[in-house]
């Protein structure tokens, strides 16, 4: 076994709501691990912790061997973990081409160009199309990122953290708001991504998370009760106590 | 070429053959005119650059234009009356390298701390550095202070004669275009891009793995040192300078120009500046009480024409959607 | 050094302290609860300052003028809430501060035409006009004393009405949760509407206050909104207890560095380079000192809790 992400002993309150109430939580390399709960169970906050939006108040990240607890974001983003946002939060006002492109762009290492016009650089633009292709959405590569409709974001979203290249993705409910047909695509979309990145998976959909995830952890009020394999899960009593009998 | 594209061309034709036409028929005053409009214009390019791009609301960028008019100033006054024999000189391109240089370092401190703070702070803190320069320029009785500094010789340039009214339109033109090519490229570049992604969504550039403060700091600097070089032309247009040019309702002008002709265009700031100096000329010929109906057309354009001038032209020529 | 000169000129410095804390009390109330920036709040400092200067030659006496120019200065900023600022609430900041700096040209011309040009200054009653001795040799105008007094007295208010009563329940409720204060059957615009006019009231009060002092004239509005607003980001955008302690500090740093920068200046310079230097330096320490805050806190020093 070969943990990629530790997390321990992470906490973080908001006032007098405590959003992550000391969890630990181990992630291998290449596994699809997912993480469930009800509404307002802190999942959120904890992708965010792990991305460095948001500061823990105490405990420790590791990645690859690494502290980056402290670590600022766009640090953490070159150590080789990035997450897809849930409010889609692409760059409307440019093309759809142009944010997979910015995407390809922030580990080829020539950011500061100041005059060349960076359109005309085309293996950045070969690169960013195969990743549109990758998620189907090569046709609409010159339309502006405002232009799609919402299933479409949520493909560009992950284009976008393909095109990263990080080592590790972690995305937060990818399915959010799609219709069945959609939901379908993304989830077989997923599937071809396993083995190949680690992807930790938010997600409310529970077909699609028991289709997809090689371990599941679940999270109520900020607290992980339970880590296991789909069955083990399907069969926790404490999960069916306080999840899932809600469902 | 898009409609747009056409727009930009036929506006700087405009100004390039309309106002030394008027200067030869002996209309110097619209000469007067243009020229102030052109040098305000490169002050307006160079705050669309990280205002109407980069999503940074600048709201001192005055006090640039007054260092760069002081940069004339006062080695001039030290080239006539003695004292300073450091800086004592008429050399033009003295004065550039000082408006330039000084507006680049006092970008780069009041930068350095203003990108710290997000959203209302930064225009905020952008104010208060504006004002912090005008109280202290206001404050230094040497220059005259309150009274402003008259500048008796304009910067002697190599094959320039300043003097000239059309050699100074000549320059300032120029500089103009090549602002504006120059904003043209860089935000096309890859840098402009990262530029333009932080306007976008910071926090996305970040899980990108972009430092956007680097960005933006670079930004603002090259903002900060063109509008010094604006700053220089004023002076030698003016020929006299004072605090009051970099007062923040100074800023919140040129802001203006930049919204109302249309930020993040290549044109917007230019038609901004025009339609705000020839406003200015137009209504104040007719009363004294001028800023009340300028003020009710600021907030009339706030609150219906979003993109400013050039947003109309895009809906009209139906160029996008 | 001269103390009883220092015990004077912190008085003075507590008295500026005071008055930039009701102009920033009420930037920044609107600010936390509306997210809505105002230039035009030094505007209204200065109409408060002329309607009470006009009413005190009409009514013949400067506090009788001063509470009626109260209300109606709360109803000018009524006004300006209902037709303009309203309308601007659920645009972006860069347009707050293009509207509101398109209504400081058309408050300060509606003021130039009613007014005139020049200043107007505003005379005392006797019992105000005097000087108190505090101890020998410390004389304080007893004017400026008044100001301290109702400094700290609207200071209280505001603790209190924001602490202890129903309308400051739904003002700080509303300031963290816009929808859950409309769920509570609160009509929200009537409160914004209400805010906005305290705000108002209270930038009035420090205009009429300071008028008889300096005079009611038109730039003086937008003197003061830069430092209002140095205050407001030095104490924390939104926090009222940051307001109060920011306008002390900048009250009294501003104060005593005039008064007193250039002797400090001569200890280690020439007499003649320290007079040059000192009223540069001076001018410039509020913004040094806001620099230095906002390099170490960039949320100022009481930052707002997370919305």
């Amino acid at each position: 076994m070969n943990t990629l992400l530790q997390i321990s002993g992470l906490k973080k309150q908001f006032g007098g709501v405590i959003a992550t109430d000391d969890v630990n939580l181990e992630v291998t390399k290449g596994e699809l691990h997912a993480i469930i709960g009800p509404n307002g169970a802190g999942k959120t906050t904890l992708i965010s912790q792990l991305s460095g939006a948001v500061r823990p108040d105490s405990g420790t990240i590791t990645f690859k061997g690494s502290n980056i607890t402290n670590r600022p974001a766009h640090a953490r983003a070159q150590l080789g973990i990035t997450r897809s946002f849930q409010i889609t939060s692409l760059i409307m006002s440019m093309s759809v081409l142009d944010n997979v492109a910015l995407a390809v762009q922030a580990h080829d290492g020539h950011s500061f160009k100041l005059f060349k016009p960076a359109r005309k650089i085309t293996h950045l633009r070969k690169n960013a199309l195969q990743f549109l292709q990758q998620v189907g959405l090569e046709n609409r590569a010159d339309d502006p990122a405002s232009a799609l409709s919402h299933g479409e974001h949520r493909q560009l979203e992950l284009a976008v953290a393909l095109a990263s290249s990080a080592e590790m993705m972690m995305l937060d409910e990818p399915m959010a708001g799609l219709g069945p047909e959609e939901s379908a695509t993304m989830i077989n979309f997923l599937k071809t991504l396993k083995g190949q990145k680690t992807i930790l998976l938010i997600e409310h959909d529970m077909d699609a998370v028991f289709a997809l995830a090689d371990r599941i952890s679940v999270l109520v009020y900020g607290k992980i009760i339970a880590t296991g394999k789909p069955d083990e899960i399907r069969f926790n009593d404490d999960v069916r106590h306080a999840y899932l009998g809600e469902e | 070429m898009n409609t747009i594209g056409k727009i930009t061309i036929a506006g700087m034709l405009i100004l390039a053959i309309v106002p030394p036409v008027l200067l030869l028929s002996g209309q110097a005053f619209y000469m007067d005119l243009a020229t102030r409009l052109v040098i305000l214009g490169i002050g307006a390019v160079s705050l669309n650059l990280i205002l109407g791009f980069g999503g940074m609301v600048s709201f001192g960028h005055a006090a640039f234009i007054g260092l760069g008019a002081y940069a004339v100033g006062i080695p001039a006054y030290h080239a006539t009356y003695g004292e300073f024999e450091m800086v004592a000189s008429y050399n033009g391109l003295l004065h550039i390298a000082l408006a330039v240089g000084f507006s680049a370092l006092f970008a780069l401190i009041t930068g350095a701390i203003s990108l710290r703070t997000k959203g209302v702070y930064f225009i905020m803190i952008t104010m208060a550095f504006g004002q912090m320069a005008y109280y202290f320029f206001l404050s230094l009785d040497i220059y005259g202070g309150d009274d402003g500094l008259t500048i008796d010789v304009r910067s002697e340039l190599p094959l320039i004669n300043l003097d000239s009214p059309m050699q100074l339109y000549g320059l300032s033109y120029v500089s103009l275009a090549v602002a504006m090519y120059l904003v043209h490229r860089m935000v096309n570049s890859r840098f402009g891009m990262v530029l333009q992604g932080t306007k976008g969504n910071v926090e996305r550039m970040a899980t990108l793995g972009y430092n956007t403060y680097y960005y933006q700091l670079l930004a603002y600097v090259i903002s900060g040192a063109m509008c010094g070089y604006a700053g220089f032309l004023l002076g030698n247009f003016t020929t006299f300078i004072s605090p009051d040019m970099m007062h923040w309702t100074r800023s919140g002008e040129l802001m203006f120009m930049v919204i109302l002709g249309g930020a993040s265009t290549a044109l917007g700031p230019i038609l901004g500046s025009s339609l705000f100096i020839l406003l200015e000329e137009i209504l104040s010929s007719f009363t004294i009480y001028w800023h009340l109906p300028f003020g009710l057309l600021l907030i009339l354009v706030v609150l219906f024409i979003r993109g400013g001038i050039m947003g109309l032209f895009k809906n009209m020529g139906g160029s996008s959607k | 050094m001269d103390y009883t000169l220092l015990f004077v000129q912190v008085i003075n410095g507590v008295q500026l302290g005071l008055l930039l804390f009701l102009v920033a009390s009420g930037l920044t109330l609107v600010f936390g609860i509306l997210d809505f920036v105002n230039l035009a709040h030094g505007s209204i400092y200065m109409i408060g300052a002329f309607i009470c200067a006009s009413l005190t030659f009409y009514l013949g006496n400067f506090l009788l003028a001063l509470l009626v120019a109260l209300p109606l200065t709360g109803l000018v900023g009524y006004a300006i809430e209902r037709f303009v600022a309203r309308k601007l609430y659920e645009k972006d900041h860069l347009d707050h501060v293009l509207g509101t700096f398109g209504l400081i040209l058309v408050l300060d011309t509606s003021a130039h035409l009613i007014w005139g040009p020049e200043g107007i200054s505003v005379p005392l009653p006797l019992w105000l006009d005097g000087q108190v001795e505090i101890f020998e040799g410390a004389v304080i105008p007893t004017f400026r004393l008044l100001i301290i007094a109702t400094g700290l007295g609207v200071a209280a208010g505001l603790v209190w009405l924001v602490n202890y009563t129903r309308l400051g329940m739904l003002i700080r409720a509303g300031a963290s949760n816009r929808t859950m204060v409309s769920a509570l059957g609160i009509d929200i615009k009537t409160l914004f509407a209400l805010v906005f006019a305290l705000g108002s009231m209270m930038a009035g009060l420090a205009g009429m206050l300071i008028s008889p002092i300096t005079e009611a004239s038109i730039g003086m509005g937008g003197e003061i909104i830069i430092t209002a607003f140095v205050v407001i980001i030095v104490g924390g955008i939104g926090s009222m207890k940051g307001a109060f302690i920011a306008a002390i500090i900048i009250g009294l740093i501003d104060t005593l560095g005039r008064a007193f920068l250039d002797s400090l200046f001569e200890l280690v310079m020439s007499e003649n380079a320290a007079e040059t230097a000192a009223p540069a330096v001076s001018a410039m320490m509020i913004y040094i000192l806001m620099a230095i805050i906002l390099a170490l806190r960039p949320q100022g020093l009481f930052p707002p809790k997370v919305r």
